[in-house]
């Protein structure tokens, strides 16, 4: 069975459709990721799972339960804001069991619950203070501990980390994907960040238009994008591009004005001819002793060159496209030099023009 | 490439002549004359007026007739304010104003309350609960905020008389609270807009209904507009003349038209010491609400701008 499943979903605001025909099936625990720049509908969605937001067609399911007209509390689900939502006026106490007075819980089995959440989210040196005494770090684990205290199947994550400054962020994330280890619910997290997406999912879903483009896990969507709108999204820096053609001769072939690149590494999906869009990662363009043994060796002049530590990105210029470069974090190269590289064809990817979609 | 020998790392603390430090101000400078000059003017142009009332009402009848409006009293009597509160006449009803007192007690207390409790729920309605024909059922409330009340006054005469409230100090609460309506959902709406939609989500889904998000969540945070409400109507109501002088009867008549009457009779001399001194009184109400609340009052109209 799964954990939610959503049928046919439509909604529209007035003439604009967010959500089109929309359909998902998230498994029993599973960390799905919802990733999409703004206004692509995936916040939309996370507020119709959790009913906060009136479908306007389809269905949502919920452990096997139609939810589709539920009211939000009666959903098995909680929720977890960007702004943490935590209630001003109530102690971080008062916040973990409102939920729970809500449902007239009995006040020791409250306070059991509360004691839990506190003791696995580490706050309960703050249980009596007001949200205003907190740091956002503080906050946003006393809104993970309103999920928490509900002891629902289903967590919902709304770019939880985005108001937190970078540092805490990267520690937040870490504790999330423990938490998540170690409760085993099924969360569903919306975000805009790649890193977030990439580190915690199981699958990611990236959306676009209101439209699932790809849901894959990580490390499938990275290498074997399915279309190219995928392509360029996912990945920091993003992935090289140039427009030219495919044919399919003795080797399939792909070329742009005097370059010729050999596809026979390439493994094609649709081994269509045709305009076609040949993508390749900044870290697949292989320079020393690597490059010698690329299916595409050429030279090129560096322009610009960003040292970052673990690594630096080198700026060039490829059949007229501007052209990354991703080298060791410790190399001595300077903007005018010549760098000799080589295409790892294997882990390009190749798109048709048309329809975007991959070869 | 730059040349970077220059810039180094040291930490002695050697300045250089010019200006360190804050920049000094001087207490004399000519905008500060300006602005305080501007200041004491005007505040004396709006204070004479009430330092006439007051010195008036503390002078007996003879030195008054002396003329002399400016002069401090030379004998100071509180005679008029008793007269003015217990003994004044309107008519053939000579106990002063201390009827009218308890008559607009009377109207204040339940119009004030009847009216900010079912404002500041349709204010919440109107902000969180979007219903079908929502938005065109606040557009009608606001219109009602500036249809001018004399076009009003002869229907609500013919409701409340079709209802057997007219005359009845039970029909003046209700025309207030009406009236006070739109201006006071229009204040809670805003306000109410203006706390974050992620609070209210997160009460669904922590299972609170229409009432417990309100008074659990949106009224423990919506003191600063309370405060706001309480002082627009409280100097509202108690100020009314129109209302007071048109839907009641003499012996229920508010402060204000029976000050109206004992300033106006026509019969005997004009005590002015006495009419100042019930204009003083009748004042007092919405005067000392300013004072008990003048900062919290600033603090609720602002409280649009900065969130808790």
């Amino acid at each position: 069975m799964h954990s939610v499943e959503i049928r046919g979903l439509d909604l529209s605001f007035g003439a604009f459709e967010v959500l089109k025909n929309l359909n998902l099936d998230i498994g029993q625990g599973e960390f799905l990721v919802l990733l999409g720049s703004s206004g692509c509908g995936k916040s939309t969605l996370l507020n119709c799972i959790a009913g906060l937001l009136e479908v306007s067609d389809g269905q949502i399911f919920i452990n096997g339960k139609n939810v589709t007209w539920a009211e939000p509390s009666e959903r098995g689900i909680g929720m977890v804001f960007q702004s943490y939502a935590l209630y001003p006026q109530m102690t971080v106490e008062g916040n973990l069991s409102f939920g729970l007075k809500n449902q007239r819980m009995p006040k020791a089995e409250i306070a059991k619950r509360v004691a839990r959440a506190a003791k696995i989210l580490q706050i309960e040196p703050l249980l009596k203070r007001k949200p205003g005494a907190l740091s956002g770090g503080q906050r946003q684990r006393v809104a993970i501990g309103r999920a928490l205290v509900r002891d629902v199947d289903v967590f919902l994550f709304d770019e939880p980390l985005s108001n937190l400054d970078a540092k805490l962020r990267t520690d937040l994330r870490v504790e999330l994907k423990r938490l998540h280890q170690q409760l085993g619910n099924t969360m569903i997290y919306v975000t805009h960040d790649q890193v977030e997406a990439m580190t915690l999912a199981d699958r990611i879903a990236i959306m676009k238009d209101g439209v699932i483009q790809q849901l894959d896990a990580p490390n499938k969507i990275y290498a074997k994008p399915q279309n190219k709108y995928v392509a360029g999204f996912i990945g920091s820096p993003a992935m090289n591009f140039l427009q030219g053609e495919v044919t399919h001769g003795d080797n399939p072939v792909f070329s742009v004005g005097d370059v010729t690149i050999p596809l026979s590494t390439y493994e094609f999906d649709t081994p269509t001819q045709g305009a076609a869009w040949f993508g390749l990662r900044p870290e697949h363009v292989r320079t020393g002793i690597d490059a010698e043994t690329c299916g595409y060796r050429t030279e090129l002049t560096v322009e610009l060159v960003e040292p970052m530590g673990s690594d630096t990105l080198v700026w060039s210029t490829f059949a007229g496209e501007p052209w990354r470069i991703r080298m060791e974090g410790q190399t001595q190269i300077e903007a005018g030099a010549r760098l000799k590289v080589g295409f790892d064809i294997a882990h390009a990817s190749l798109f048709d023009v048309a329809t975007e979609t991959r070869l | 490439m730059a040349d970077l020998t220059a810039s180094s790392l040291s930490n002695d603390r050697a300045l250089r002549s010019g200006p360190a430090g804050p920049k000094p101000r001087r207490r004399l400078s000519r905008a500060n004359i300006i602005v305080y000059g501007t200041l004491l003017v005007f505040s004396l142009y709006y204070l004479l007026p009430l330092y006439v009332m007051v010195v008036t009402s503390l002078k007996g009848m003879p030195e008054i007739r002396l003329g002399n409006v400016f002069a401090p009293p030379v004998e100071i009597t509180f005679a008029p304010w008793v007269k003015a509160w217990a003994e004044a006449c309107t008519g053939i009803n000579c106990d002063g104003l201390s009827r009218g007192f308890w008559n607009s007690v009377q109207i204040l207390l339940p119009s004030v309350t009847l009216s900010i409790a079912v404002a500041s729920v349709n204010g919440y309605a109107l902000a969180r609960w979007r219903f079908k024909g929502s938005e065109l059922f606040f557009t009608i409330l606001i219109i009602g905020a500036f249809i001018p009340y004399q076009t009003m006054i002869y229907p609500i005469v013919i409701m409340l008389r079709e209802i057997g409230l007219m005359g009845d100090l039970g029909g003046l609460v209700l025309v207030h609270t009406v009236f006070g309506m739109p201006i006071l959902t229009l204040l809670f709406r805003n306000y109410f807009v203006s706390i974050p939609e992620e609070l209210f989500k997160a009460a669904r889904v922590d299972g609170a209904g229409f009432w417990g998000i309100y008074f659990q969540i949106f009224l423990p945070m919506a003191l600063p507009i309370f405060v706001v409400a309480i002082i627009l109507q409280v100097t509202g109501i108690w100020n009314d003349f129109l209302f007071g002088v048109i839907y009641t009867r003499p012996e229920t008549y508010p402060m204000t038209v029976q000050l109206n009457n004992i300033v106006n009779s026509v019969q005997g001399v004009r005590e002015y010491n006495v009419n100042m001194a019930a204009t003083l009184l009748t004042g007092l109400v919405p005067l000392t609400i300013y004072f008990i609340s003048g900062k919290l009052f600033v603090r609720g109209i602002a409280a649009g701008a900065v969130k808790g």
